[in-house]
């Protein structure tokens, strides 16, 4: 069969670094073929060529076994590849309608053009089961129904072959289980579809083909059916993991952090949180559950004092800690010690050195400063040292203190942030998304360092996207939506679908 | 006040908001498409320098009005060049913009005038006269409406009545065309509008040079119509007030020419203030009151419009994330 899509030899550089290396693909017609990879192994890159978002160095791309020149999306668009971007290409202040004809208006007045469009739209969501209001700003659309508007853009364009970046990273199982629906739908009228993602359970359950990259390079193409998730995970990383984590049953102790009805209310009048009641023990992990966008980031940062709580109160080892001291220097001195959700917005500054980024947070440590009467200096052989023991300690690559945060991998970022928190002796640690954009080696890592912690005896709070790195992790799981807490479950008593409920708001009391 | 009094207000309102106007406008153009230009004023400048100087030459006034709009749009494309082409830093041109105007149309002027940096007078074709709008004079009867359309509305010139053209036509271009979604996309996601196929570069030199046009139509009514010579800074700060007005309008075109007009009625008052001695105030110092126009703009733009939130990309370079 000839290949729907075909890339020979494509060959990409940015600067120094080589993202595409000589990548050969062939996709077949009416598959779903998914791309796996960790993070700047090149997915993306590769698919932004396909799209005409960058242009190769070389290479080839042929589509029905003709070479093409795809110079610009509006190439690919005419060549009927349509993409949904991981990270959603919407206006937010324009309607719905207005973003799908976005680019194909049909005419230099919008009234006619406007009119077809509506009806088409009709038609499509009826034919797809996509219900939308075409007059709703995106602004006002919740993430799930963005991504619907993504897909109908590319289906307006007449898109046969589709390329879905990472989807499912914004989506509840529930709408990830409809949005594989779909898929299966669009293949069965002969659509080809192209599915990257990180999640290794995804591309058992929706595609027929699978192809791995590893640094730039395609390591292998295979039929799913003949591969299993060890397999891919081994190929991804080029050596053997451990996807699950090894971790025994331990026996919590006291209370380390307890929050009793909290709520906060954003400066627009929102309320993010309402009443939140959790309680962290000694040695026990507890995993927050949520689709992105729940509050979970908010009760991270209530928590951690960077924001302050409209009602309630929290105790850091049974004691009551008044209002002026929820900030988050008391807290660090209390033994609450944070990871923020994003390394790149609070967790560290790009552009300082490692060791400057390692001092965050602690820059009052004595041993940081000169002797007297320099003490209002830094001692920054001491600092930089410091970072050195820490990188030594959290196997961070390149062990280079002096190298800029921001030339670190997304991996190596995340551990030296962690190193920084946990080598100061943690009694409770606020964890957010430790793998967010970390690469598979660094996630066994960061996984196994928080299960040691836990069996060391410190209180965690874990919160993260990945109900996989949840369940896996945690000794008791709450599922958060809307703001709420929707439930509570003891790790081995529970799974993703049950998980997934709570999560979509399907509260204990109505359940 | 009687009717004349009011039609003298009005009517010089209305003058003094045109060049206002037309630089609001060019803003709107600029920022929406997410460009933006605080050398509003430089341009405005430039083109009244090279209006009078066309019109001089030539004799005629739709000559100078070409030379200012050629002058302000050639300035724009710098704007352009250095803002879209080279993602360099918008304000820092814009401030260069600025400068780059005063100091070329003083040093200019001066050579080739010899007259301090002002250009000699303009008189007849070579100025653009008042258009009396037909039925000015036949209505002028009716009661209060007549004379109000003779005198106000009626009588300006043409740049006027070409900046007050161009509200409707900017409100039409980008609520109801291709190019208008266009451009209301490219400065709110510039990625989304390239991922849609279309080029971001070529749609904000559009709006670019659409901005330069509307300042030059402004720099020309002052040198040209409104004056009878260039003089050196007549802008005055227009350019400025003219940001704070679109901010006031909230990027809208309707809502630019109520802010504008609401400018302009300050200056013709704050004119006819002058030396007019207030009950319990006494007579009030002439500089209290042309400052007036400017205090009202830091008391509106310091919280009297509400949330006033500029496209999303506004002064932002449009760079393939990598």
């Amino acid at each position: 069969m000839t290949p729907a899509i075909e890339l020979v030899g494509i060959d990409k550089s940015f600067g120094a670094v080589h993202a595409n290396r000589g990548v050969d693909l062939a996709v077949l017609p009416g598959s779903i073929h998914g791309i796996v990879g960790e993070n700047g192994a090149g997915k993306s890159t590769l698919m932004s060529i396909l799209y005409g978002f960058y242009e190769a160095d070389a290479g080839e791309i042929r589509i029905g076994g003709k070479p093409v020149a795809i110079r610009s999306p509006a190439d690919a668009i005419a060549h009927g590849i349509g993409m949904v971007h991981q990270h959603f290409m919407l206006v937010e202040t324009l309607t719905v309608l207005e973003n799908v004809i976005l680019g194909a208006e049909g005419g230099t007045l919008l009234k006619a053009g406007a009119a077809k469009a509506r009806a088409e739209l009709t038609r499509l969501s009826d034919a797809y089961g996509l219900a939308i209001d075409p007059d709703a700003l995106v602004s006002d659309l919740s993430v799930g129904l963005q991504q619907r508007v993504e897909i109908l853009k590319a289906l307006y364009r007449g898109a046969d072959i589709l390329i879905l970046d990472e989807p499912t990273a914004v989506l509840t199982p529930p709408e990830a289980d409809a949005l594989f629906a779909l898929l299966a739908q669009l293949k069965a009228q002969g659509r080809t579809v192209i599915f990257i993602t990180h999640k290794l359970r995804e591309i058992m359950a929706v595609t027929d083909r699978v192809s791995v990259m590893r640094r730039g390079e395609m390591v292998a193409t295979l039929p799913t059916a003949e591969t299993s998730p060890p397999a891919l995970a081994e190929l991804m990383v080029g050596r053997r993991v451990l996807l699950r984590v090894e971790k025994s049953p331990r026996e919590p102790g006291e209370p380390v952090l307890e929050a009793i009805g909290i709520a906060v209310t954003d400066a627009k009048g929102v309320e993010r949180l309402m009443d939140i009641s959790l309680t962290v023990r000694a040695g026990e992990i507890v995993g927050i559950a949520g689709v992105a966008g729940n509050g979970q980031s908010e009760l991270l940062e209530v928590l951690a004092g960077v924001i302050q709580p409209s009602h309630g109160a929290i105790r850091i080892a049974g004691e009551l800690i008044p209002p002026h001291r929820r900030n988050p220097a008391r807290l660090r001195e209390l033994g609450l010690l944070h990871v923020p959700e994003d390394r790149l917005r609070m967790g560290l500054v790009p552009s300082f050195p490692a060791f400057e980024s390692a001092a965050l947070g602690f820059t009052g440590d004595p041993a940081f400063a000169r002797p007297a009467p320099f003490g209002a200096l830094f001692d920054r052989a001491a600092m930089v040292d410091h970072t050195r023991r820490l990188m030594d300690g959290f196997d961070v690559r390149p062990p280079d203190p002096w190298l800029r945060s921001s030339k670190f991998s997304g991996g190596n970022q995340q551990k030296l942030v962690l190193a920084r928190e946990i080598e100061r002796g943690p009694k409770v640690l606020l964890v957010g998304q430790p793998t967010r954009g970390v690469d598979i080696g660094a996630i066994e890592f960061i996984h196994r360092r928080l299960i040691a912690l836990r069996d060391a005896g410190v209180g965690i709070l874990l919160v993260s996207v990945e109900l996989d790195e949840i369940m896996g992790l945690s000794d008791r799981i709450l599922a958060m939506c809307g703001g709420r807490i929707t439930g509570e479950r003891r790790a081995e008593g529970t799974d993703a679908q049950d998980l997934g409920l709570l999560m979509g708001g399907v509260s204990e009391v109505a359940a | 006040m009687d009717l004349q009094a009011l039609a003298v207000i009005l009517d010089s309102a209305l003058r003094l908001s045109v060049p206002l106007l037309c630089a609001c406008l060019a803003g709107l153009w600029s920022e929406k498409s997410g460009v933006v230009d605080i050398g509003l004023e430089g341009k405005m400048l430039i083109a009244a320098f090279a209006a009078a100087a066309g019109a001089h030459a030539s004799g005629s006034a739709l000559i100078g009005l070409a030379a200012g709009i050629g002058a302000s749009v050639a300035f724009s494309l710098v704007h352009g060049f250095a803002a879209i082409s080279q993602r360099g830093n918008q304000i820092v041109s814009g401030v260069a913009i600025n400068m780059l105007a005063a100091g070329l149309s003083a040093i200019v002027g001066n050579a080739w005038y010899g007259q301090g940096g002002r250009t000699p007078s303009l008189e007849g074709d070579a100025r653009f006269g008042d258009i009396a709008l037909p039925g000015a004079d036949a209505f002028a009867a009716v009661p209060v409406v007549g004379p109000l359309f003779r005198e106000v509305v009626s009588g300006h010139a043409l740049p006027a009545y070409l900046a007050f053209l161009a509200v409707p036509l900017t409100w039409f271009v980008l609520a109801r065309t291709r190019f208008g979604l266009r451009l209301r996309a490219v400065g709110e996601k510039p990625a989304a509008v390239d991922t849609a196929g279309i080029s971001v570069p070529l749609l904000r030199y559009a709006a670019v040079i659409i901005c330069g046009v509307l300042c030059g139509i402004g720099g020309a009514y002052l040198a040209v119509a409104q004056a009878a010579a260039f003089l050196p800074n007549m802008t005055a700060g227009k350019g400025f007030i003219a940001l704070a007005a679109l901010i006031f309008a909230k990027w809208r075109a309707w809502p630019a020419l109520g802010a504008c007009l609401l400018f302009g009625l300050l200056d013709a008052g704050a004119i006819r203030l002058q030396g007019v001695s207030l009950p319990l105030i006494g007579p009030v110092p002439v500089q209290a009151i042309q400052a007036l126009p400017y205090v009202l703009t830091v008391i509106l733009l310091a919280g009297f419009i509400g949330r006033a939130v500029p496209p999303a990309a506004s002064g932002v370079p449009y760079v393939k994330e990598r």
